[in-house]
This record gives structure tokens, C-alpha cells and sequence, in this order.
């Protein structure tokens, strides 16, 4: 008897409800009239985000002999932001997104993500709609909604938007994190250090909890925010210790979106990462003009989980990492 | 010694954390969708046994740790070490109180247990699964009781207290669990 593992890794009971959440998804879409997308797995560009990691291949054929560089992608944000540009409207796609380096209880580096772009809302008319789409697929009860500094606040008793690095560190060093605190200087490590161990396992628990506003510096590719600069128009939905979300009230301006993608280059390059050439077709579509949209990518497997009742990715995937 | 990456972290992996040896028991990986990974790890210390949990910043090193095990025979104790020895290449190992820890209880001459040897000292002794130790003391118990409620303690020749069946009696040979110190059956 061979040792080959051929079975799935998911039981097909499972994988029956992942199917009726995944229609679920799509019915919901149809009814609001947003349109379902189709973008490329494949891109000639890259990342320049410092903490993802991407496959890559190369295309060889006509007109690429030597081989054109390929990335698989880790989301399908910059071609639809190029859609948007085009004139698409409400878009929503449901597509596999890779990412190289993740694999655990809640990663898989082949994953689902669901992610839709609706022209004309802020990031408070996404989280109702969000909140819709959780109640109408997880049963859940509307979400709670905090800031990201009052979230921290309530959790360490330290605002995350005034506190310097020293005060981080020694935070981190009360909570049993001496070792890295010791040789961090990066505030916004310390940050994502005390959240995602300290501050995540107080929110969201009975029900799902988005948390809004987060610190400029971790803005990504969200818009930062007209009443306060120091905060960017961008949300996470939590829900029992997952984070499930990200979304932005979308960067629609190609000058300073290309800085921060030469920043990232910068910080790469501060830390012995490859530089990533950025993607010039998604300056070029933000300066044809990207409409005020806000936009948010959602994480299908943690949430069919959650639905579940299943506590490792593999246990709602077909075939994970292991077994593909 | 090697150095290893979080990312060859995983059970059974030796390291050295502040100055002792352990051996990895989970490692899992967090990361926020938009930042930094850390790895979340339970380690056992070796020397005491201890458990704890410590989080590490995914890319970071440790140094390995020389800890390798290695099944030997018991041979005797002079009170002060107790004596193993390699059963194919007839050397011997001698180990202190501090690795037999609350094992020397279940040492049976002859019997191979697996010795933890860090730098090639002995730190730690497992005896096996399940030991067979005759009773040496216990009270005679209520006659015809079969399946008996809390039982009684016994006294066995290595001087291990355990809780037997009101039927077992002085001078029968029990089977024990050394993981739980808890009689499994009489061994005929």
C-alpha cells in the first residue's frame, strides 16, 4: 500500500458547504448589481510590499524567447484598481491569490480571496456592506467597531498614535516579548507585534469586530485621512481570532503612491531584500484617473472556517500545500 | 553547532534559549496580512522539564543545540549515579540525580531507556512506556472485590508507590504506566 497522499484534505461534507457559501458570495453580488471580474493570476509586475513574498516564473514563447519574468499574484488589486480606471464600476472577483513563505493553521500559500471595489463609497458604506455579507453567510450578530487606537488603548493602556519607540519597547517587554524589543527600532513591528498577539484576542469574540482607522504608517494602499493625518481610511474585520479583512478607502493619487512603493524599494533595500520594480501600469492607470472608490479583499477559506467550524485551513481546502 | 531560521523550525528540533538546551514542541506561524510574521513556539527546557511559550520574529536564528538521544540498558545505581550502558558497543554512561529527575523509581535492571545527552552529558532519563515491578507491600484489601472503587496503594521493589486493584496482592508483578504512575495489569 503506497504512503503517496492522494486524499483530500478537506471531508466532502466540507467542501459541500464551501460551494454553498461560495454561490451564497455571488448571489449577494448579483442582487447589488456588481459586476463579477476575471484578472490575471499572472503579471509582469511584482510586490513591493516588504513582508510578502512571490512565486515567480517565466513565460516563454513568441515574442519572449529569452523568457518573460512572471509573478503569480498576491491579490488581484492592481488590475482591478486598472479596470475601475477603465470605467468598470462596482467589480467583484473571487480568485486564488499566492503568496510564497505562509503556511500554517490560518495560511496556506495558495488561497481564495474575495475582493470587490465600489466606486462613490467611503470606508464606513464597505463595512455596512461587509457587515451584511458576514451576517448573511456566518449568521452573526452587525459588527463592533472600534479604532485601531482605541482598540490598543483598551488593551495596553498606551495610544499607539503618540507612544515613541522607547515606550513600545518597554511595553513589549512587560507583555513577554523582551528578546525582540530589545533590538527592534522599527515602531511599526512593535505595533503589529503588540496587536496581532495582545490586542487581536480582545476583540471580536462574540462577534465580528472591524477596526478602522490604522496609523498612517501602515496605510499601504489606503487614502490617509482628511480630519486627522496621522490615521488612514483603512479597516480590518476580526472575527474568534482571525483576521478576515482589509480594506481601504482607496489611494487614488499616482504621485503619492508611487512614493510609497519607492519606499518600500528603500526599506527593502535598508534590509537586504531584493528591490521590486514597481508596477508602472497601475501609476499609469491612477493617472488616467482612479474614481474615489473604497475597496476590500476578504480571505474566503478563514471565512468558510468560521462557517465550519474548522480551526486549519486545510480542513476546508481540497488539497492543501502538503497534499497538492 | 548550526544555526537554524524560524523558517526550519518544527517539533523535535533542538535549540539553545538562553543557555539551555530545548526541544521545539509547536511552532506556528502568525502574520498579519499586511506585516510581519512571528512565530509562535512551545518549547520544553530539557534539564527541568519545564514548558514555555516564545515568540519569535520570522527570519531570526538560533543556535542549535548538541542534544541527541540514545537508547542504553540500566545497569545499577551506587547511589550517587545511576549506570547505563550501549548494549552493542558495551560503553557506559553514568547519570546524576538532576537528569533521573522522579525516574529512578521505574528503573529495572536490563530494561533500555532512552538517555537525553546534551554536549554528550546525560541530562535526561525516560524509562520506557511501561515498566513490570513486583509489589513488595500493600494491605491484603477486601476478598472477591474484582473491580474495586479508589483501590489501595502498593509499595513496588524500586520503592514507586502505586494505586492498585483491591485483588493484587504482595509478591505479583504489576504492569505500569511510568507516564501517568498509573498499574495498567498483573503480569502473569
Amino acid at each position: 500500500m503506497s504512503n503517496v497522499l492522494w486524499q483530500p484534505s478537506a471531508d466532502i461534507e466540507t467542501l459541500r458547504e464551501r460551494a454553498a457559501i461560495i454561490r451564497c458570495i455571488r448571489e449577494f453580488f448579483y442582487t447589488r448589481d456588481v459586476m463579477e471580474v476575471e484578472t490575471p493570476s499572472l503579471s509582469a509586475a511584482s510586490v513591493t510590499d516588504v513582508h510578502l513574498a512571490t512565486f515567480s516564473t517565466k513565460f516563454v514563447g513568441p515574442g519572449h524567447a529569452g523568457g518573460l519574468p512572471l509573478y503569480l499574484q498576491t491579490s488581484p488589486e492592481f488590475a482591478m484598481k486598472r479596470l475601475l480606471a477603465a470605467g468598470s464600476g462596482a467589480i467583484f472577483q473571487l480568485c486564488k491569490a499566492f503568496r510564497n513563505e505562509e503556511a500554517g493553521s490560518h495560511h496556506n500559500p495558495e488561497f481564495t480571496m474575495l475582493e470587490w471595489y465600489r466606486p462613490g463609497f467611503d470606508e464606513f458604506a464597505l463595512m455596512d456592506e461587509m457587515d451584511e455579507l458576514m451576517q448573511l453567510v456566518l449568521g452573526v450578530e452587525p459588527a463592533e467597531r472600534l479604532t485601531y487606537q482605541q482598540a490598543f488603548i483598551n488593551a495596553l493602556a498606551v495610544d499607539p498614535l503618540t507612544a515613541d519607540i522607547s515606550t513600545l519597547q518597554q511595553l513589549a517587554t512587560e507583555q513577554g516579548f523582551a528578546d525582540i524589543a530589545a533590538h527592534e527600532t522599527h515602531r511599526d513591528t512593535l505595533l503589529q507585534l503588540l496587536f496581532c498577539m495582545k490586542v487581536e484576542p480582545t476583540i471580536g469574540q462574540e462577534k465580528p469586530c472591524f477596526i478602522y482607522h490604522f496609523p498612517a504608517s501602515q496605510a499601504a494602499l489606503a487614502q490617509i485621512c482628511q480630519h486627522d493625518e496621522r490615521v488612514a481610511g483603512r479597516f480590518e474585520l476580526y472575527f474568534k481570532n482571525m483576521e478576515l479583512a482589509n480594506g481601504f478607502n482607496e489611494l487614488t493619487d499616482a504621485k503619492e503612491q508611487a512614493a510609497r512603493f519607492k519606499e518600500d524599494n528603500q526599506y527593502r533595500e535598508a534590509n537586504g531584500l531584493k528591490q521590486v520594480p514597481m508596477d508602472e501600469r497601475l501609476i499609469a492607470a491612477l493617472e488616467n484617473g482612479l474614481p474615489q472608490c473604497a475597496g476590500v479583499a476578504l480571505g474566503i477559506d478563514r471565512l468558510i472556517m468560521l462557517a465550519t467550524n474548522k480551526q486549519k485551513i486545510k480542513d476546508v481546502l481540497a488539497f492543501d500545500v502538503e497534499r497538492a | 553547532m548550526a544555526n537554524y531560521s524560524t523558517n526550519e523550525f518544527k517539533g523535535g528540533l533542538k535549540i539553545m534559549l538562553d543557555g539551555e538546551p530545548c526541544s521545539i514542541l509547536e511552532n506556528e506561524m502568525v502574520k498579519p496580512g499586511k506585516g510581519q510574521a512571528f512565530n509562535r513556539v512551545r518549547i520544553r527546557k530539557l534539564i527541568t522539564g519545564k514548558v514555555l511559550e516564545k515568540t519569535f520574529k520570522s527570519g531570526e536564528t538560533v543556535e542549535g543545540a548538541d542534544v541527541m538521544d540514545t537508547d542504553l540498558a540500566y545497569l545499577y545505581t551506587d547511589g550517587e549515579f545511576w549506570h547505563f550502558m550501549n548494549n552493542e558497543t558495551f560503553e557506559q554512561i553514568a547519570a546524576d540525580e538532576k537528569a533521573l529527575g522522579d525516574n529512578a523509581k521505574w528503573l529495572v535492571e536490563n530494561d533500555v531507556c532512552t538517555i537525553t545527552l546534551w554536549n554528550g552529558s546525560p541530562i535526561a532519563v525516560t524509562p520506557p512506556n511501561f515498566v513490570e515491578l513486583e509489589i513488595t507491600e500493600t494491605d491484603p484489601g477486601l476478598k472477591g472485590d474484582t473491580a474495586g472503587t479508589g483501590g489501595k496503594p502498593a509499595t513496588l521493589s524500586t520503592g514507586a508507590v502505586v494505586r492498585v486493584p483491591l485483588f493484587v496482592q504482595i509478591g505479583e508483578v504489576i504492569k505500569v504506566d511510568t507516564r501517568s504512575g498509573e498499574y495498567v495489569s498483573r503480569v502473569k
